[in-house]
């Protein structure tokens, strides 16, 4: 078996706010192998944001991320690495695109320039060699007639357009490593299609990792290879999309996966997860679903369920692994009867 | 008749400049880059398109002051037969108290007050943004302390540590009198400064330029000051009419410019023992100073206007 590309091990991202501690991302571990996609889903909240900034090293006072977290990029632990190394690192071999294009390019300048900029800091290229690998960087992305489109200003370009922008800025130097948060969440679902047919174009061209942030099911079906479904700073599941489709064994990915609206099915309500997402600062005690679980007892509500393996490559925070018979008598969840 | 072509002259490049910036306006579209786009919507308010003209012929004529004035603005030809003359085609403005060309010492004059006006305001501007760049971008502690200065600096009133600082120092050459002006009229910028870098390092566009490997060199050049220059323009042209206002009210007071180099301010005071009888040696500066303070605040207003961020952004 090949080396991970990337190895996230124990990520504690905590935020040291007057109100308490808010433990944002708190013990979450996995691989990301080369050319593989993996998908990152969750509600908003639950540290997928954080935990892609983290990896990165963008997290601000007051969020630290606590000593003991491993993060390892291509054999070397990104946390050790001072400041200037780690700066070579983003947008070379490690880049990251966001949700909103517009908000993330700069009104002042034109597109082509913004590309231009990512080949000049990190290869010194002149002015005028950047400014060409931008117009060919752009027409890679699907850019139609770059040359003259790049001397434009985000507010003149269509947001499928602007993402396709952040693409080329993120994609200029052939990152190995291409974390996408929410990359589609802001467009058109037409759009959405062809910036994730983009992404996958430009994996196999580049040969890269994506790691994909989404609250999208859809997204990550259409995407993603492996699958981390996370819940309140922890990776509840992983599995590989299809099994994790198929068979989920978390509560709470059987939630999000009943709550997916889907074509075909009968017209009925779509099922929502009773409650919400609890403060960071606040995680319950026990299992931290316990509330909204419709199949919790009392060893919920006290024992923090550890990462229980249930198939090869398939792994579930959940004690149903070890007592499966309560599946057999769903109640209501806590949080509903409260409400 | 040199003084005839000097006039032509000052005219046709007025004239020039402003057909120039016309047509610069004419031809800006709103679909292209934001500082086109504030061009012309600055283009499309009238008012501050004419107080704009009268500004910048207000400076060329200072600029040109030495080839177009009758007389020596300091000259005292006769000083009991000149004395106090009322307006006439020979002295287009009258003479002062000292038989001086109130004419002549009014265009030196707004050579004298344009130039301190404009070089304090820009020394202001740039040490206030600086300085709030610096404490809105790091933050935290050096942000505390930062501000804790200018709010101690903002507690002494202006007027006063003006008029101490000048008294203390006595004869004031007039590169003195830029730097104490410019000096004490930055802490209102640097506020501005920072409280905009603060909402504009928490932006996307920083998140997302850190991601791609910018250094805080970069983002400070490239995302924040572009993007904080709007205000900082509009402050500016809106602080010029403050400064001409506090030179003038310091060289009335005798602390500002010293005669006999004239300025505004202290053409003021000469005319202002006789004020009934001998009425415009202190009138004709008192509507220039008027004029001006009032075009650079009507400026200033189409420049907030058309450099809207919200705008700047859309």
């Amino acid at each position: 078996m090949t080396a991970p590309l990337l190895s996230v091990r124990d990520l504690r991202t905590w935020f040291h706010t007057s109100s308490g501690i808010a433990r944002a991302v708190d013990g979450v571990s996995f691989d990301v192998m080369p050319h593989e996609t993996v998908g990152v889903v969750g509600e908003s909240g639950c540290g997928k944001s954080v935990t892609s900034l983290s990896i990165l090293r963008l997290i601000d006072r007051p969020g630290t991320i606590e000593p003991g977290s491993v993060i390892e990029f291509e054999g070397r632990n990104l946390m050790a690495l001072p400041e200037k190394e780690m700066r070579k690192i983003r947008g070379n071999r490690i880049s990251m695109i966001f949700q909103e294009p517009m908000t993330s390019l700069n009104p002042v300048f034109t597109v082509g320039d913004q590309v231009a900029e990512v080949a000049r800091v990190h290869s010194g290229a002149s002015k005028r060699e950047a400014w060409e690998r931008a117009v060919e960087m752009l027409t890679t992305v699907g850019m139609p007639a770059a040359s003259e489109r790049a001397k434009e200003y985000p507010h003149q370009l269509s947001g499928g357009l602007r993402q396709r922008v952040m693409i080329a800025m993120a994609l200029m130097m052939d990152p190995a490593l291409l974390i996408a948060d929410e990359p589609t969440t802001a467009l058109d679902v037409t759009i959405q299609a062809q910036i994730l047919e983009l992404l996958a174009e430009m994996q196999e061209r580049i040969g890269m990792s994506i790691l994909l942030i989404t609250h999208d099911l859809g997204v990550i079906a259409e995407s993603a290879t492996r699958v981390l479904v996370m819940y309140a700073g922890q990776v509840v599941e992983e599995a590989p999309v299809s099994e994790l489709f198929a068979a989920p064994h978390h509560p709470y990915t059987e939630g999000l996966l009943a709550a997916m609206p889907r074509v075909g099915a009968e017209r009925e309500r779509l099922a929502v997860i009773p409650g919400s997402v609890p403060p960071p600062t606040n995680w319950p005690s026990g299992c931290r679903f316990h509330d909204r679980c419709p199949f919790a007892w009392e060893r919920c509500a006290t024992e923090p369920p550890p990462l229980y393996r249930i198939g090869e490559r398939h792994v579930s925070r959940c004690h149903l692994a070890d007592e499966p018979e309560r599946r057999a008598e769903p109640h209501e969840p806590l949080a509903a009867t409260r409400a | 008749m040199s003084r005839v072509v000097a006039w032509a002259l000052c005219a046709a490049i007025t004239v020039v400049i402003c057909a120039w910036l016309d047509r610069a306006g004419r031809r800006a579209s709103t679909d292209t880059g934001p500082w086109r786009r504030a061009l012309a919507r600055f283009h499309r308010n009238r008012a501050a398109v004419v107080a704009l003209w009268m500004v910048l012929a207000a400076c060329v004529v200072a600029a040109l002051a030495p080839w177009l004035v009758p007389y020596s603005p300091t000259a005292t030809p006769d000083i009991v037969a000149l004395k106090n003359l009322s307006p006439s085609s020979a002295h287009l403005l009258g003479t002062d108290f000292a038989s001086r060309d109130v004419f002549s010492r009014l265009l030196y004059g707004a050579r004298v007050s344009l130039s301190i006006a404009m070089l304090a305001i820009i020394l202001s501007a740039t040490v206030g943004t600086l300085y709030g760049a610096a404490a809105g971008y790091y933050g935290g502690r050096v942000d505390a302390v930062m501000m804790r200065i200018i709010d101690a600096a903002l507690s002494i009133p202006r007027i006063l540590l003006l008029i101490t600082l000048l008294v203390l120092w006595g004869t004031v050459p007039m590169a003195a009198l830029v730097l104490v002006l410019g000096f004490t009229g930055w802490f209102g910028v640097s506020r501005l400064v920072r409280a905009e870098v603060l909402s504009l390092k928490e932006r996307d566009m920083v998140v997302a330029a850190r991601a791609l490997g910018a250094r805080d060199r970069d983002i400070i050049l490239r995302h924040i000051l572009p993007n904080v220059l709007s205000p900082v323009v509009v402050a500016a042209t809106l602080g010029i009419a403050n400064v001409i206002i506090i030179e003038a009210g310091l060289s009335y007071l005798g602390i500002g410019v010293r005669p006999p180099v004239p300025s505004w301010g202290n053409m003021i005071q000469d005319g202002v023992s006789q004020m009934a009888t001998v009425w415009w040696v202190s009138l004709f500066p008192g509507l220039a100073i008027v004029a001006t303070v009032m075009a650079f605040n009507i400026i200033g207003d189409g420049l907030r206007d058309a450099l809207d961020p919200r705008q700047l952004d859309g």
